[in-house]
């Protein structure tokens, strides 16, 4: 992983604002989808596919390439946008979203897009399969590290406390878990859906390495992720705190963001701020 | 008689016919493929013994994940070990896996078409005393609808053997579903074995059969004890074992109904959904045939020796003859 200097910190900011416009521009083409978590999470995942992630986008299934499981599925259209902008395949087939026959479904589908790690949309699944490779590759002798993109939402899931305690149990010190914590989910703050609390302090009593930090912030990110480099014995999460709707005012901190797609007025009105970021 | 170009066991008729449950003969493959391939992962989910993975986890402890009671996780991390090129064996009971973690295996394992291997011990009432908590009566319908996946529910424990290795040298994700008790060995080592492919059992001394049995599982033996009786009483059997749920060996099934025009299907199994609605759904398209099904009627298990629970949810001997008595009376 190269230094992350002045001048990369405005590559990614350019490039994190460029995936932006194709999620607005491909969730006003398909006419449904989610926004917010996807614009909220688009800073880590250029983070992820452009400085830390190795990987080769001109040989997807590279046997030593890292992996990055996606649980919460929904914002799907930040993890195509991520492909496409870093060459896995041509920016205009993400006009296709949600489309019959794309490779783009609504929700991620390993049988229409073979080079993502996992399917997913149901939620609390992501971190068990992601687990699953951090053991795999541990047994093997592996040296890859195993990125895990949770929600903090699907932490309401009985499934995703049984996969932190077998994490911990297993000293998967190659497993990074990123906790998109943006306090939304389908029915309004975590914390009056169901009452989260610290996942600081939950995921430490875990056993885990537990970060907390602002998602949309480069240097924090990298920090962060530098961090976890360190530590050679226990799994790492990192919360981070993100603005969902981030880079469009009118959208930010609304949970009614969350599952709709923008019209062509609210799609005009959110490229044009974009731009006008560049 | 026994059809025995298929080297069947032929003591199966003698009163101390040997028996081993199939969980036991899981136990032993699993070991087997693990010898065989250092790509073969067991996890369980606190039930190591009972299930009999214990042999691979004492062989291969380093390949041994033990997950604790989590058969959601149990499933969904065996799929991201499967994501890496490993052949995972899950081991918990039915009612668990894949009762419990249906969602799971549903999404993590055939919808990402991962190479997972479902293994459960304790199907079917013959689990006896435990009682209907723990009894799976439901297993083969809620995994023969799920696409991708392959349901096997072997006869008997050398069945059992040959089906885990079998299905450890497949890409496919599957469900194999085994029982607690000890029953009879039907098969032998040389008796042949293929993924999908029904064989024929019992077939009358001379002639065309008038009547097919289809069984899956353990309580083929009972099918066959039944075909015996009905052979002395002059009506001509044809005993099929169908271990393999899904894919359904159509053409044979066909063939079966074309010759006997009469059908009656038998599972420790829910009547609704099970291995004789995969029949009747094959039928139905294919070879218009009336069917009697043997199995329970849409009711929960309880505390029982198996004997007295096959009795009262009338899945004995004596309830096949009844059934294909009846379904002789009912020919098109």
């Amino acid at each position: 992983m190269e230094t992350l200097n002045d001048k990369k910190i405005n590559e990614l900011k350019i490039i994190a604002n460029n995936i932006r416009k194709s999620i607005v521009e491909m969730l006003f083409k398909a006419g449904s989808g989610h926004p917010a978590g996807a614009l909220g999470m688009a800073d880590i995942f250029t983070f992820l596919y452009f400085h830390s992630l190795k990987h080769d986008p001109k040989n997807p299934l590279w046997v030593n390439r890292d992996r990055l499981v996606l649980s919460n599925g929904h914002i799907c259209p930040v993890l195509y946008a991520s492909m496409a902008h870093s060459g896995y395949f041509p920016l205009s087939e993400l006009d296709t979203l949600r489309q019959f026959g794309s490779r783009l479904q609504g929700h991620p589908h390993r049988e229409y897009m073979p080079w993502l790690e996992n399917s997913s949309g149901p939620l609390g699944l992501g971190l068990s399969q992601a687990i699953g490779m951090a053991i795999a590759d541990k047994i093997y002798g592996g040296t890859k590290t195993i990125y895990a993109l949770l929600s903090d939402g699907e932490h309401d899931e009985g499934n995703t406390w049984e996969g932190v305690m077998l994490a911990a149990k297993e000293k998967l010190s190659n497993l990074i878990v990123i906790v998109d914590r943006n306090h939304i989910q389908i029915s309004g703050n975590t914390e009056r859906v169901m009452p989260l609390g610290s996942l600081m302090e939950k995921y430490n009593s875990f056993g885990w390495f537990a970060q907390e930090i602002d998602g949309n912030d480069f240097r924090e990110i990298n920090n962060a992720i530098h961090n976890t480099k360190i530590n050679k014995v226990l799994p790492s999460v990192i919360i981070a705190n993100t603005i969902p709707g981030k880079g469009v005012k009118a959208w930010e901190n609304d949970y009614k963001w969350h599952g709709k797609a923008p019209n062509k007025i609210e799609t005009e009105m959110a490229l044009n701020e974009l731009n006008n970021l560049n | 008689m026994l059809n025995q170009p298929l080297k069947l066991n032929t003591k199966i008729f003698n009163e101390d016919v040997e028996k081993i449950s199939t969980r036991v003969g899981f136990g032993d493959g699993l070991l087997k493929a693990g010898s065989d391939n250092e790509n073969i992962v067991a996890l369980s989910a606190d039930l190591t013994e009972s299930t009999k993975a214990d042999l691979f986890a004492e062989r291969f402890p380093e390949r041994f994940i033990q997950v604790g009671v989590a058969e959601q996780n149990l499933a969904s991390t065996a799929s991201g070990i499967a994501a890496m090129g490993k052949i995972p064996f899950i081991t918990s009971y039915s009612i668990f896996s894949p009762g419990r973690n249906w969602e799971q295996i549903r999404t993590t394992i055939c919808y990402n078409n991962q190479p997972v291997k479902i293994i459960s011990s304790h199907a079917g009432l013959s689990v006896g005393p435990d009682g209907g908590s723990h009894q799976a009566l439901e297993d083969i319908a809620i995994t023969r609808v799920i696409p991708n996946l392959v349901v096997i529910s072997p006869c008997d424990s050398i069945e059992a053997k040959k089906a885990t290795l079998a299905c450890s040298k497949t890409i496919d994700p599957t469900y194999m579903r085994l029982a607690r008790n000890d029953t009879p060995i039907i098969t032998t080592e040389d008796t042949p074995f293929e993924i999908g492919k029904a064989q024929i059992f019992f077939i009358p001394e001379v002639g065309l059969a008038n009547v097919g049995i289809i069984a899956t599982g353990p309580i083929l033996y009972k099918a066959i004890i039944a075909a015996r009786e009905l052979e002395k009483k002059g009506i001509k059997v044809k005993v099929m074992n169908l271990s393999t749920i899904k894919p359904l060996d159509i053409k044979s099934i066909v063939d079966l109904a074309k010759e006997t025009k009469a059908i009656v299907t038998v599972e420790d199994h829910q009547i609704s959904g099970g291995m004789g609605s995969a029949v009747a759904e094959c039928l139905a398209q294919n070879y218009i045939t009336p069917i009697e099904f043997v199995g329970v009627k849409d009711k929960f298990g309880q505390s029982g020796t198996p004997l007295e629970l096959e009795k009262f949810y009338e899945i004995d001997t004596s309830n096949i003859i009844e059934k294909v008595e009846k379904v002789l009376t009912r020919k098109i």
